[in-house]
């Protein structure tokens, strides 16, 4: 049987590429060889979740292993919290599993977890993904045993940090270049229960959100702002501040792991549906209906931590041209400046974002080379595709974000210049002689054009 | 706790149901073809709730086996509650037309060995008094059509005697579920182009198997409106339906 198919709905989670990719969907990894020698002449890539916004999982013209049948569990122990699975598996059946008696019903939990939980693991070790609490616990990179990383020269490799270590520092924020991870030991987190103590509030301003940042470093073990970016003014980068810490479970009863979303979007919207007048007037809404007095609740982790996962395909919000996530981080200490000229100079473009959320970063290394994070502060947006007027704001904003020694998420992007992914990620060069000769990416040949 | 014996236990929608029943903490006995497949399935159910997963590699055609396969199902479980027959083959109907040996071996794996296979797991589940089967067939078998009717036609007749044995168990307690999904997303699919929502994910189809096997339902089609894709195709007349390409 033919390993590889054509096809065209291999989309980013952004859907604004549209590629052909020859896809090959193994089942079990005794597979993986047989899939690997079928490649020809295309280069390869590994794909999981799809949940990255632009290019830096997609391989046009080329192949693509979509890893989604790797999803077994190969073992958990309940007693160390040590989970080994294949790199398929998705970060809302780990929950599923964590969320059982015999595992400890709670007791267990992501050492890290970005926005969604429907991210694999094989994708999260790519994107060396982070979560709202960077400021103590780093990137998924900081939690990660080993994993078993397959080259193209059919060597399985084992990668951990006293083994293999350059692939390993190289594999963890290596957006699937060096090779296709086959599967994963992570350690997970023991916390008292499935229950979080979570507080939000509104701020007025920039300076106030810094304050409560710094304020909630040393008790809060999750902070995030969402921030309204059309305030301009006194009231530049007001917004609303979240932070939470897991609870005692004995407060509360146990939660119930939702793991398919509750409704979903079957079609895309018009594309005029998100537009500068009704984000202005949902962001002007959502910061008026907050308290200024911190109000405390018990909640379930799912609604907190993944808001957006009760609804299936949000991206369709974004109509059928699809949307750009853009999401830099600045460091430390003219990060407050930087975000201060980004914000207004979406402002003044009028480009409101429907999702604006602002972080500060700590100061923990995750070993992988290209990892995203510095410290710092972090802001991620959302912008309809509206084509060249979109990539000129985003230019704009690149020229803040560099100048001030900053750089680009590659998970999120599909548009940043080669320049500005160099200069972002000096140690690129590095990174590339680990890059297995035969993988590759659209976005590894975006911003590698023109380097020798 | 619960025990459920599942013939074809490496596809992907048998993984996602076993799923289901390990996350209540079911008892599992897994037959396939590759042993290290199903040592990769029984880990992966162990690690999601199942009390435990016992293999047995058996190449189903050859119904001679059979008997020892349910003998042994029966002592890994205890007693058989559940019941999933996941098996198949999606054979290339040119190639059956075009050889007789090949037609022969079509129908045999998806309707002689399914039927022997049920009528030896009935003999041991009748003593139980209890007990449920879920068959997969296909819409397939709803009406012949030129493109597929080999397949078609075994799962047409394992559609019957999956009926007919469900009437004949009614008064033991054990009911027989006849499964009819329509296009699915899994690696055995891979090289149909995708996209539009007449396509179901494997988990989604599980989640269907599973509610329509609890509540003893008859004929589940799964997504839900494949039952009225089907009754639209079996309505067209044949003066009609001779001149697609269907």
């Amino acid at each position: 049987m033919q390993s590889f198919h054509p096809r065209q709905d291999y989309l980013a989670w952004g859907r604004v590429h549209r590629f052909t990719h020859h896809v090959a969907r193994p089942a079990f990894a005794d597979e993986l060889p047989g899939v690997l020698a079928a490649r020809g002449t295309m280069s390869l890539l590994g794909s999981g979740a799809r949940r990255s916004y632009g290019d830096s999982g997609l391989n046009a013209d080329n192949a693509l292993i979509d890893m989604r049948g790797l999803d077994h569990v190969i073992a958990f122990d309940a007693a160390t919290g040590v989970l080994d699975a294949e790199a398929g598996v998705i970060l809302a059946d780990i929950l599923h599993l964590l969320a059982r008696p015999a595992n400890g019903a709670g007791t267990w939990f992501l050492p890290v977890t970005p926005g969604t939980k429907f991210v694999s693991l094989g994708g999260a070790i790519a994107s060396d993904v982070h979560g709202k609490n960077h400021h103590g616990a780093g990137c998924i990179g900081n939690h990660l045993l080993s994993f078993r990383l397959l080259r193209s020269d059919g060597a399985t490799v084992t990668c951990s940090p006293d083994e293999n270590a350059d692939l390993f520092k190289a594999t963890i924020g290596g957006l699937g270049l060096t090779g296709l991870i086959v599967s994963v030991r992570v350690a997970l987190k023991r916390v008292p229960g499935p229950w979080l103590e979570h507080e939000e509030f509104r701020y007025g301003d920039l300076n106030s959100f810094y304050r409560l940042a710094e304020e909630s470093l040393a008790d809060w073990e999750y902070t995030v702002a969402w921030i309204d970016c059309l305030a301009s003014g006194a009231e530049l980068g007001r917004g609303i501040f979240a932070r939470s810490r897991h609870a005692d479970a004995s407060t509360a009863k146990p939660a119930v792991a939702a793991v398919a979303p509750r409704i979903a979007l079957p079609v895309d919207l018009p594309s005029f549906a998100l537009n500068s007048a009704t984000v202005k007037a949902y962001n002007n809404w959502r910061w008026r209906s907050r308290s200024d007095e911190p109000v405390r609740h018990i909640v379930p982790f799912e609604p907190a931590f993944y808001p957006l996962d009760a609804i299936g395909q949000w991206n369709r919000l974004y109509g059928s041209r699809g949307f750009f996530q853009y999401q830099f981080v600045v460091p430390s200490p003219h990060d407050k400046d930087a975000i201060r000229a980004v914000l207004t100079e979406i402002s003044r473009a009028g480009m409101g974002s429907f999702l604006a959320v602002l972080k500060t970063f700590g100061d923990r290394p995750s070993p992988g080379m290209m990892s995203f994070p510095m410290p710092g502060t972090t802001l991620a947006l959302d912008f309809p595709n509206t084509g060249a007027r979109t990539h000129a704001l985003l230019d704009r904003l690149d020229d803040i974000v560099i100048g001030a020694g900053g750089r680009i998420y590659a998970a999120k992007d599909g548009r940043m210049s080669a320049k500005a992914f160099q200069q972002g990620y000096p140690m690129w060069q590095s990174f590339a002689r680990q890059v297995d000769p035969h993988f590759s990416s659209s976005f590894w040949r975006r911003v590698t054009e023109g380097a020798g | 706790m619960t025990g459920i014996a599942i013939f074809g236990a490496a596809s992907a929608i048998a993984q996602d149901v076993a799923r289901l029943y390990a996350a209540e903490g079911a008892t599992c006995f897994l037959v396939g073809r590759n042993g290290a497949r199903l040592d990769t399935i029984a880990s992966d159910l162990k690690a999601r709730g199942a009390a435990a997963a016992t293999t047995a590699v058996a190449d189903l055609t050859d119904t001679t086996q059979h008997a020892a396969l349910v003998a042994q199902a029966k002592a890994a479980l205890g007693t058989v509650d559940r019941v999933l027959v996941a098996y198949g083959t999606l054979g290339d109907q040119r190639a059956g037309e075009a050889d007789t040996t090949v037609m022969v071996r079509e129908l045999t794996v998806n309707f002689v060995s399914a039927a022997s296979l049920l009528n030896l797991l009935a003999e041991a589940m009748i003593p139980q008094k209890a007990g449920k089967i879920a068959v997969i067939g296909s819409v397939a078998g709803d009406r012949g059509r030129q493109s597929n009717y080999i397949y078609g036609s075994a799962k047409a007749g394992l559609g019957a005697f999956a009926l007919g044995l469900r009437h004949r168990l009614a008064k033991d307690g054990i009911s027989v579920t006849l499964v009819k999904p329509g296009f699915v997303d899994t690696p055995m699919t891979a090289d149909i182009p995708k996209g539009g929502p007449l396509w179901a994910t494997p988990a989604q189809v599980a989640g269907d198997i599973r509610a329509a096997m609890e509540r003893g339902a008859a004929v589940l089609y799964t997504p839900w409106f494949w039952r009225w894709i089907m009754l639209i195709i079996r309505s067209v007349p044949d003066v009609v339906f001779r001149r697609t390409r269907l």
